[in-house]
């Protein structure tokens, strides 16, 4: 599956200074926050992280609230799929003018009819929803099963 | 073009042309996207479907349903630019003014749309969450028969909608979350929609999502009730009458306030009356009922251990930390109630421990013991050997605490320690009579506790004058020990020295469980709290003594023994079996010729009592406690 990277990344968390006295709980707690989310700065959704505070030492911002800044290592697991990228996810829903796909449990997409191959015809098995291939007679995504798309956008 | 469908469907046999449902939507396809190629007459007829929504003829109902179905299955050609009066016609529909199929089709609509495209899924939600809310016409009829059905209908409706939306977009009850706290109503509107939204909020927590929403709801809901909780100011209530202890006639019933002819309240108590025509305090008052009663579901599906983890995370930031909480912390008492060994027993716990470590602040310290205090006294599902563990927790530290500090009185210094001497002799108001039966808690706790007392830092002379006086008064009446110094304050409520450990916040007066003046949340917590009019001070077998006119002397000791028997007995037992309790106090009142018969009405059964009316029982210049 395409879209998925590891990268090493250099950072500096801000922290409030009532969190002074527990500062790893709190740094976790602020990426925590951010996961699953889209940042601009790494260009993707993070994943998962793995962090070493690199400095006992921390600067301390002035100004009305004196955040200090600790300065991380971090492996970030990132997501950032782009155009032309093959996904691979599980099939939630089907539908004559749509399948719904989920991505790494997350992330969801749609798959519109325009855009479903024209070998697969819409039917309705034992009240069982279901495209079927018309060349390949095994060939059938149903709900739940793994399907490999190609980004559009 | 456009949707053609026959006027009268069910009526026009012969003329009927069945569309199927593929062709209606390929209708519905076409009119959206012939927009693009400049002909609008298609869409703008679908523009005007939806906005003919009220009054609806049964044909009418049918096409909106039918268009409704329709765009479900063409909301991929839907283009959030190019249709967007056809979009904001349909967020702008209300739940509440159709009938169940257009709703299910409408709330069908909502769901397609929200999976199709992460464009839409603020606006279906935004759409969802504005829909908790009935149109203000509709408000006044919610408690009707028919409103109701309605209220049932769309709530379930859009519940089920967000369990829909959640399976399909994983990450949509994150979005949901911001929503929901962002459009709760504040407190100033006037229409009270706030009552319904929070109910919508609990809903979301025991639902099916409520594992990924519950506890950010709950906090949310706590928030709310603290922020009413601080609308209604202590000044605007309290009555200043400084001469009335805290243990003088307390507020059981209304009609007693309105029926004695004078003010028989104490300073920090507040007046009932006062709040009879508050409209914040009925707001609070329901809210809170609607917030016992989900917990009450709560402990019926077996879940209350874990919501009460969230409630007490939420105390412990939000009611704690507030000044002088009045009735939101009855919230923690109902849950501890429902469910006394576990939850019951965490909450003194977690209050213990909070005071006993020095790295919290000073305040907090003093704010949890205060609530120690309080619990302890007016918690009549706490067990005696509980509530004995604590106090002996608290013995044990105020020694340590006297035995590092040699030093003088001094009432600014020793905040915290005052403040824990004073829970202790409050706490021992309240239960003396069932320890003094006891020999062995009697040595645990008191050889210790009359050494704190005799102490250089002179707790006695600091502490609250009124707790004082009345610990003392019970303690000289069951011979615990006596002080060599007098100590008289002439029923002074409060003092120098008090006040000065008390500090800017007073909370040398803070008792925070006292009886709660919200009408309907006091019927839900009157069963299970200890008035003072119940608790049997140990001087009052001495007031039997002197009052028996026709029994002997041995008879009245032979009385004692056996309550004291059956109290000792009681000790530990379950708070259900602690209603003999009452058969003892109802006896022994019998000798008081004073008080009418039948004077304690209560009826300890089940939990969910009916609010019942109190007799009267004290008359203010009859009872003996105002003596």
């Amino acid at each position: 599956m395409e879209g998925l990277s590891v990268a090493d990344a250099d950072l500096v968390v801000y922290l409030h200074p009532s969190k002074s006295s527990k500062v790893s709980q709190a740094i976790l707690r602020e990426l925590s926050s951010s996961l699953f989310k889209f940042n601009e700065a790494f260009g993707g959704v993070l994943l998962a992280y793995d962090v070493n505070i690199l400095d006992k030492q921390a600067k301390i911002l002035s100004g009305v609230h004196p955040y200090f800044g600790v300065r991380l290592k971090a492996n970030l697991l990132l997501f950032s799929p782009k155009s032309d990228m093959l996904l691979e996810g599980k099939v939630v829903k089907l539908s004559q003018e749509s399948i719904h796909v989920i991505i790494l449990g997350f992330s969801s997409a749609i798959i519109t009819a325009e855009n479903i191959r024209r070998e697969f015809k819409y039917k309705t098995k034992d009240n069982e929803e279901l495209f079927a291939s018309r060349s390949h007679k095994r060939h059938v995504i149903k709900v739940g099963t793994m399907i490999r798309f190609l980004v559009k956008r | 073009m456009g949707l053609e469908l026959p006027k009268n469907p069910d009526m026009d046999q012969d003329n009927v042309v069945n569309f199927t449902d593929s062709e209606i939507v390929s209708h519905v396809k076409d009119a959206l996207t012939s927009l693009l190629s400049g002909d609008s007459n298609s869409y703008n007829q679908l523009v005007g479907v939806m906005h003919h929504s009220k009054q609806l003829a049964p044909d009418e109902v049918a096409l909106l349903e039918t268009t409704l179905k329709a765009l479900a299955g063409a909301v991929s050609c839907i283009d959030i630019t190019l249709h967007d009066s056809l979009l904001s016609a349909i967020f702008s529909m209300s739940l509440w003014n159709y009938g169940p199929h257009v709703a299910d089709a409408l709330v069908e609509l909502i769901v397609s749309l929200a999976i199709s495209n992460g464009k839409y899924l603020d606006l279906c939600l935004g759409m969802l969450v504005s829909n908790f809310t009935p149109p203000p016409y509709f408000l006044d009829k919610l408690k009707l028969p028919r409103g109701l059905e309605r209220k049932g209908q769309v709530l379930s409706r859009v519940h089920a909608a967000f369990k829909k939306i959640a399976d399909y977009v994983p990450l949509a009850p994150l979005r949901l979350l911001t929503m929901v706290q962002q459009g709760m109503p504040t407190v100033y509107h006037k229409d009270r929609a706030i009552l319904i939204y929070v109910e919508n909020m609990l809903t979301l927590e025991s639902g099916e999502i409520g594992e990924l929403v519950g506890s950010t709801m709950l906090m949310a809901v706590v928030d709310r009730l603290i922020e009413l909780d601080l609308e209604i100011g202590w000044d605007a209530i309290l009555q200043d009458d400084f001469s009335k202890g805290i243990f003088e006639m307390e507020l059981e019933d209304l009609e007693d306030i309105v029926d004695s002819a004078e003010p028989d309240i104490g300073e920090f108590r507040l007046s009932r009356k006062s709040l009879a025509g508050n409209s914040i305090a009925e707001l609070l008052d329901n809210l809170l009922v609607l917030t016992f009663e989900h917990l009450e579901s709560c402990e019926r599906a077996g879940r209350l251990a874990k919501v009460f983890e969230t409630l007490l995370r939420s105390f412990l930031l939000t009611v704690m930390t507030a000044y002088k909480s009045k009735f939101t912390q009855f919230v923690v008492f109902y849950a501890c109630s429902l469910d006394p060994e576990n939850c019951g027993m965490r909450f003194a716990i977690m209050l213990a421990d909070l005071f006993v470590q020095d790295s919290h602040p000073q305040s907090t310290r003093m704010s949890s013991v205060a609530y120690l205090a309080s619990y302890l006294s007016r918690a009549k599902f706490l067990s005696a050997s509980f509530i004995s563990s604590m106090l002996k927790r608290l013995v044990d530290w105020c020694l340590e605490y006297c035995n590092t500090h040699d030093v003088d009185i001094n009432p600014n210094a020793h905040r915290v320690f005052y403040s824990g001497c004073q829970a202790i002799m409050y706490v021992l108001c309240f239960r003396m009579k069932v320890f003094m039966d006891v020999p062995r808690l009697k040595s645990q706790l008191l050889m210790p506790l009359e050494q704190i007392l005799k102490h250089k830092l002179n707790p006695l002379k600091v502490c609250l004058p009124s707790v004082v006086e009345e610990f003392l008064r019970q303690a000289k009446a069951a011979s615990l020990f006596t002080v060599s110094k007098t100590f008289i304050f002439d029923g002074l409520l409060e003092s120098e020295l008090s006040r000065a450990f008390g500090g800017l916040e007073r909370l040398d007066t803070f008792f925070p469980f006292d009886p709660c003046l919200l009408k309907r949340c006091d019927s839900f917590i009157r069963p299970m709290f200890v008035f003072w009019s119940m608790v049997k001070p140990t001087y009052e077998d001495a007031y039997d003594d002197e009052n028996d006119d026709g029994s002997s002397d041995d008879d009245s000791i032979q009385d004692f023994a056996n309550e004291n028997e059956d109290i000792m007995n009681d000790v530990g037992k379950s708070f259900d079996e602690q209603q003999l309790d009452l058969d003892e106090f109802d006896c022994a009142l019998k000798k008081m010729s004073i008080t009418p018969k039948n004077s304690f009405g209560y009826k300890f059964g089940g939990r969910f009592q009916e609010p019942t009316r109190m007799p009267s029982r004290i008359r203010p210049s009859t009872s003996p406690e105002s003596l």
